[in-house]
């Protein structure tokens, strides 16, 4: 999140990049067959074993993905969490069981993450305010109107809208299409649009971008909007997934911080400008697997809660250890 | 070149008092309006009792500020806590005998998680807030492997005592809790840490920039490690209060970290390091506290307090962003 460009930066070049996520990609995929293996559980490995190991990582990865952009701008979401928890009570609360009402649901939460989206740019690009304090700021904000407004279960989606979340196409099941889908649309933003080599210059060097005509603010603010409407289609999943949104969903989910996690573990700089989306999955596909590798173990959930603190930091570590310059 | 007039150390030693003062007038706003509505908090007893409420998320900044001063964030604090608490009432488990040991026990525990958070930012390169986000799981997770998820054990009379021992007949003001006690003593300690010492002008050289401390010959690595164990023994020192006055709870600690990051915003230290004073985590921690207990006796729902906390947060940090760039 520091604003000046570091010469660190150079190591992680784009073939590093890419080459960092394909092998963070094997040892996930290694981690995952290794424990079905050894464990017996040798039905994990078919077709619905790994729908199901993909499913785990859909709200997360959706998240990832946007807090991939605010990171790369050189600033950070914090209130993600508590938009997945408004977008999960909202749609609940807005459908109520009636298939019609299913797309204004869609709209009225699309539309609400717009406007935490622009608060969070405005306050971060235009307001100059430090965007750890600004979206924890708007988080909790929004996370105290939600639960003052809801301490109950708001109704729930239309049955059509959770079949979404369940159903599959090939065996593929929907949920992970669209992720595939947005991954891969993220990954042409950020690789082959103006709008994303804007985004890393931004975050590389606010200064220099901006000597060379770049409305530093507005990519900031675009790079928030984002952000807001990735975190609004995982509360979205969510309350498909589980009937209903609950205030806490997004809280309970620590979305937040695992979304920052994943992303960084993924190769990203929180300093911005050098990262990118195939990473960040990695990251995701990291954390799934050793999700359900516990869980195929049957480690205890707080013993499980250590491991993750642990690998969080191991994995960050592989790739700074060696770095010259001081972090702080 | 062009001069660089923020490098006079007579400037910066003005803008440290008004920042200092930003926080002190906003506690006194925030009293006067909790003396308005409840008119005996002006005597002297409640307001020693005020004090020994807010003691421990006035310590809780005092150690935040070590390390937000060199650059970094300490989120793993809260942790902390809740380890203490619960470490606290399993080691010592009613038996007044083994308190004394005890607590020396708990400020090595302390001591461990700070040495590693430093260790960890220092030799392998992991941005501080990604490592206390580890270091804050893995303290969780221990803490509840540990005690199994509940609250067990219990604490003698001697361990609560100082968090809530009251002594009566006190000269001039009536009656003088233990917390406050522990809070001058340790407020004296880092205040001198900080401006007394040697050891002060180095983290804020390093939290200014890190590069120009280390040409300077400042050992940047002890420096930072050290901001993480005094954070860390802040922590237990905070964590020994809390069981002392609201007994053992496995959420203890939760959330407390950003009010302590928050606290030290509020109060005019600048985040990314460079900037603060002892006063700033005083003052910003009084306010903070005195908004939750304004909050609290205007009526208002738990929730919609922390939307309030998030507004002034913003506020706050918006009101020193403005003022920087008037200055610049």
């Amino acid at each position: 999140m520091s604003i000046e460009a570091r010469p660190q930066a150079v190591r992680f070049g784009r073939p590093f990049r890419f080459s960092f996520a394909f092998v963070l990609f094997l040892i996930s995929v290694a981690i995952y067959v290794c424990t079905a293996v050894v464990t017996g559980e040798v039905n994990q490995l078919s077709l619905a074993g790994l729908s199901g190991l993909f499913q785990r990582m859909v709200a997360l990865g959706l998240v990832g993905l946007g807090q991939t952009f605010v990171i790369l701008v050189g600033s950070i979401d914090l209130s993600v969490a508590a938009l997945i928890s408004v977008v999960a009570v909202l749609a609940s609360f807005i459908m109520h069981g009636e298939p019609a009402m299913i797309a204004p649901a869609i709209v009225a939460c699309l539309l609400v993450c717009l406007v935490a989206g622009c608060v969070n740019g405005m306050l971060v690009g235009f307001g100059r305010i430090n965007p750890l304090i600004a979206t924890l700021g708007t988080g909790l904000v929004m996370q105290g109107v939600l639960s003052t407004a809801f301490s109950f279960m708001p109704g729930s989606v239309a049955p059509r809208f959770e079949a979404f979340a369940y159903s599959s196409l090939f065996g593929i099941p929907y949920p992970v299409c669209l992720l595939v889908i947005l991954a891969i649309g993220a990954s042409r933003v950020l690789s082959s649009t103006p709008f994303g080599a804007r985004i890393y210059s931004v975050g590389g060097n606010p200064e220099g971008a901006r000597m060379a005509g770049i409305r530093t603010e507005r990519v900031v603010l675009g790079a928030h909007l984002i952000a807001s409407l990735f975190a609004g289609v995982a509360g979205l999943f969510l309350a498909a997934r589980l009937q209903s949104g609950t205030p806490w969903v997004g809280r309970d989910g620590i979305y937040d911080l695992e979304s920052i996690a994943v992303t960084v573990i993924g190769g990203t700089i929180l300093a911005g400008g050098n990262g990118g989306v195939a990473g960040t999955m990695a990251g995701v596909l990291l954390f799934a697997s050793l999700d359900a590798s516990f869980n195929m173990l049957g480690v205890d959930a707080f013993v499980k809660q250590v491991l993750r603190g642990a690998i969080v930091i191991a994995a960050v570590a592989v790739h700074a250890v060696g770095n010259k310059e001081h972090v702080a | 070149m062009t001069p660089i007039p923020h490098a006079t150390p007579s400037r910066r030693q003005v803008f440290g008092i008004a920042a200092v003062n930003f926080g002190l007038i906003m506690f006194l706003l925030l009293y006067a309006g909790i003396a308005i509505l409840q008119p005996n908090y002006l005597e002297a007893g409640l307001f020693m009792n005020f004090l020994r409420r807010a003691a421990p998320l006035i310590i809780l900044a005092g150690g935040q500020l070590y390390v937000i001063l060199t650059g970094g964030f300490d989120l793993s604090m809260g942790a902390v806590v809740t380890l203490v608490v619960l470490a606290a009432s399993i080691l010592v488990n009613g038996d007044p005998n083994a308190t004394w040991p005890m607590i020396g026990v708990l400020y090595l525990m302390g001591l461990a998680v700070g040495l590693i958070n430093g260790l960890v930012v220092a030799y392998l390169k992991v941005p501080s807030i990604v490592t206390t986000l580890g270091t804050m799981l893995l303290t969780n997770g221990v803490a509840l492997t540990w005690s199994g998820g509940a609250a067990r054990g219990d604490l003698p009379d001697n361990f609560r005592d100082l968090g809530r021992f009251v002594a009566h007949d006190v000269w001039l003001i009536g009656t003088l809790p233990m917390a406050v006690i522990v809070l001058i003593v340790f407020m004296v300690i880092a205040g001198w840490g900080l401006h007394g010492t040697v050891y002060g002008k180095r983290a804020i050289a390093i939290g200014d920039n890190a590069r120009a401390a280390d040409l300077a010959g400042i050992p940047v690595a002890a420096t930072r490690i050290a901001a993480f164990v005094v954070s860390a023994l802040a922590a237990v020192t905070a964590g020994i209060l809390v069981g002392g006055f609201s007994g053992v709870s496995v959420n203890a600690g939760s959330g407390l970290a950003l009010q302590a990051i928050a606290a030290c915003v509020v109060g005019g230290a600048q985040l990314l390091g460079g900037r603060g004073t002892i006063w700033s985590a005083l003052f910003g921690a009084l306010s903070l506290f005195s908004l939750f207990t304004l909050l609290n006796l205007a009526g208002l729902p738990q929730a919609l307090r922390d939307s309030i906390q998030g507004l002034i947060l913003i506020a706050a940090l918006g009101a020193s962003a403005w003022r920087e760039r008037r200055k610049a």
